[in-house]
């Protein structure tokens, strides 16, 4: 709890007991679960089914931040209660289950989702019934809501930082693009190559391939990358996949000392599966690594640690799905008030000093302004951090001149 | 795409490609191998497949952390042990599956494929009650990754070595119990007619319990030997199975030799369009072409000739 000293709302804590806050009448002017003691909020994410690989971390998170909340005494002088509801991996039953915890249960907010199937199937829901959704995934971008709150960066804010490092550092020039055959890998892909091509000098894309979700065979592919012999392979794979290209690429003697390859889709969480073994050397951009050296994430990955264990490792989606219950603690005391249109409307400028990942900042368009980082795996199942952003890159969920 | 290349260079991908044939050949075999005994000699489709080989990739992720503990020094060869182990619960779960569930609905096989389906589903959650809903990472022996320098420019991956040489074992003994065995006779004597079968003193029961077992047995072996080259998780045994399908009905239901050819025509389609187009256009023709056969020859590529 040490890094949270830094936020200046928890100065007068801690308190003796909830219910010391305003009156709920003034607070909750539109039916919220909310009494005198107690605000209710939603979680949403898959437990059961093929998703529940990645969402899991995502729920700890959360529990694990609303568990800080409460014991730092609350959001406007209530407790936290929070309801779970299972997506199981499906995307209908997430637009169900997130119906039924804004018109049954009424909650404040909600903390969910994690592909972007199933924030597309959420999304109107909550705009129907005006709810608010923090989404923690990183993801493609080309979408802005009044009610979602994107706490994971967006596709360029992700990619772009990281062509520059490596084109600057390694001189690379060729690219492979590699990725699973859905929205987010070709976006990012898109994204890529237009950087590529458009802002890199020299540099070119040398091959661009997709392969069904849950492919488990690439030794074609290896083979071409052999053939082209690019400088760097860009790999966007995804799933029960990622595991098998790794362990392939290593057997087919690739050696990632000598052959760069950039990621942005596998996470502390994803070596876990993969084998810190057949991955180490490979490098990954994104905004979050466990092994950040700051006081905040150093009390953060100690926390979550001891409520959960000690062999649970967290990515970068698990410490942004962290950012969604502060940060919404944190609109809502500067609001004043519980209200959705109220929230929404002060989310912008709000800041959060006590981030794992450092300093964070709501943008106008609900994106977070982040540092991105690029990390190199190690056979521990670690990243070592290499670079980072000297400033916070702006998030831009519609890029000009990317689309 | 060539232009650039010399001939040496193109050579060594050829090879190394030609290799990636073989070894996806492998696996199908492999993965498809306890299914069409399943499916070929008792009927009952079992959707739990995938499952059970996850159970046999489970068994040896705990055999490798046992050895880490408790035998470090013995850590090379534990997989030898995984494999047995594997086969040993797949096995065992299969025959008490048969006997709990399949030996009921032999006169309804349309069923079985409910039910086996619900087992998945069931198994699934089951592992990810018991081991939790994130991947596992299986630690392999050294030996069994890296490469095999054939010459300067070619690398032949170790682990798809280990699993050709696998899958030629297993087919081998398996050809040997089905059709010399004694055991094998019977097993197809229940396969022809279980009713005469019956009346000559065969105890059908007990080759049905078996032949399910030895099935899932080899899915065990299957999934446990992939554990080399994909991921283990609750539901990774989702990712084989339509491929696994594919395999068998393409290849003629009750025809060892036609799983053999249809996992070899179809790796060798797949790996061949994959090198020249993406990976999902390939699987995307393949499936197209799956189709075009199978709607001229609906009974697969080898079919058991039988009177009706």
């Amino acid at each position: 709890m040490m890094g949270m000293a830094a936020i200046p709302a928890l100065a007068m804590l801690p308190r003796p007991s909830f219910g010391a806050g305003p009156a709920t009448s003034a607070v909750n002017t539109t039916g919220l679960a909310v009494t005198d003691s107690e605000v209710t909020v939603g979680i949403l994410h898959s437990v059961t089914g093929t998703m529940a690989i990645s969402e899991t971390g995502s729920v700890q998170a959360e529990k694990l931040a609303i568990e800080q909340i409460n014991a730092s005494g609350g959001v406007l002088g209530r407790k936290i209660k929070f309801i779970q509801e299972d997506g199981a991996s499906d995307w209908p039953t997430f637009a169900e289950k997130a119906k039924k915890l804004l018109v049954n249960d009424k909650c404040a907010a909600v903390m969910g989702c994690w592909t972007s199937a199933s924030r597309k199937a959420v999304l109107p829901v909550f705009e129907q019934y005006n709810g608010m959704l923090y989404y923690p995934t990183f993801y493609e971008g080309l979408e802005q809501s009044k009610n979602v709150i994107y706490t994971g960066q967006e596709a360029t804010q992700q990619i772009i930082a990281g062509l520059d490092w490596v084109n600057k550092t390694k001189g690379a020039k060729t690219f492979y693009l590699l990725g699973s055959d859905y929205i987010w890998p070709r976006t990012s892909n898109k994204i890529a190559r237009k950087h590529i091509e458009g802002h890199l000098q020299g540099a070119k894309v040398v091959g661009e391939e997709y392969f069904p979700l849950g492919h488990t065979q690439f030794n074609s592919v290896i083979n071409k990358i052999k053939l082209t012999k690019p400088d760097v392979i860009y790999a966007i794979i995804v799933g029960g996949s990622n595991v098998a290209f790794y362990k392939q690429l290593k057997a087919a003697g690739i050696d990632m000392s000598k052959q760069t390859l950039l990621t942005i889709s596998v996470t502390e969480d994803e070596i876990d599966g993969i084998g810190g073994e057949n991955i180490a050397g490979a490098y990954a951009c994104m905004k979050y690594f466990q092994s950040l050296d700051n006081a905040n994430n150093k009390a953060f990955v100690a926390d979550f640690k001891k409520m959960w264990g000690e062999k649970t490792v967290i990515g970068d989606v698990t410490q942004a799905a962290y950012l969604g219950p502060w940060l919404w603690k944190l609109t809502v005391e500067k609001a004043g008030s519980f209200d959705i249109d109220k929230v929404a409307a002060a989310s912008p400028g709000i800041e959060f000093k006590g981030a794992p990942e450092g300093y964070v900042r709501i943008h106008e368009n609900h994106h977070l302004w982040s540092k991105t980082r690029v990390g190199r795996a190690k056979a521990d199942g670690q990243y070592e951090l290499i670079y980072e952003t000297a400033d916070l890159v702006e998030p831009d969920p519609f890029p000009k001149g990317y689309q | 795409m060539f232009g650039d290349y010399s001939i040496g260079d193109l050579g060594a991908i050829f090879a190394m490609q030609g290799f990636a044939g073989l070894i996806l050949f492998s696996v199908y075999v492999l993965m498809a191998l306890g299914l069409a005994i399943i499916f070929g000699q008792m009927g009952v489709i079992n959707m739990a497949h995938g499952e059970f080989m996850i159970l046999g990739a489970y068994v040896t992720w705990m055999t490798s952390n046992a050895f880490q503990h408790f035998l470090p020094a013995l850590f090379p060869g534990y997989f030898f042990v995984a494999m047995a182990l594997a086969f040993i619960a797949s096995g065992s779960l299969g025959m008490l599956v048969e006997w709990a569930m399949i030996s009921r609905l032999y006169k309804r096989p349309l069923d079985t494929l409910l039910a086996t389906w619900g087992l998945s589903l069931i198994l699934q959650q089951a592992y990810r009650s018991v081991f939790g809903a994130r991947e596992v990472g299986v630690e392999l022996p050294d030996w069994m990754m890296g490469s095999w320098q054939a010459t300067d420019a070619i690398q032949i991956p170790i682990n798809g070595m280990f699993v050709m040489c696998l899958t030629i074992l297993i087919t081998i003994v398996v050809a040997y119990v089905l059709f010399l065995s004694r055991w094998g006779k019977q097993v197809r004597a229940v396969v022809q007619n279980r009713v005469m079968a019956g009346a000559v003193g065969i105890n059908t029961e007990k080759v049905d319990r078996y032949t399910f077992g030895l099935g899932c047995g080899i899915a065990g072996v299957a999934g446990s030997a992939f554990t080399m080259i994909g991921s283990t998780g609750p539901t990774a045994g989702q990712l084989y199975i339509v491929d696994t399908f594919l395999v068998v009905v393409f290849g003629g239901a009750a025809s060892l030799i036609g799983t053999i050819a249809s996992a070899f025509t179809i790796s060798q389609a797949q790996s061949t369009m994959e090198f020249f187009m993406s990976g999902s256009m390939a699987k995307v023709l393949t499936l197209l072409a799956i189709v075009a056969i199978l709607m001229l020859r609906p009974q697969g590529l080898f079919a058991l000739k039988v009177r009706k």
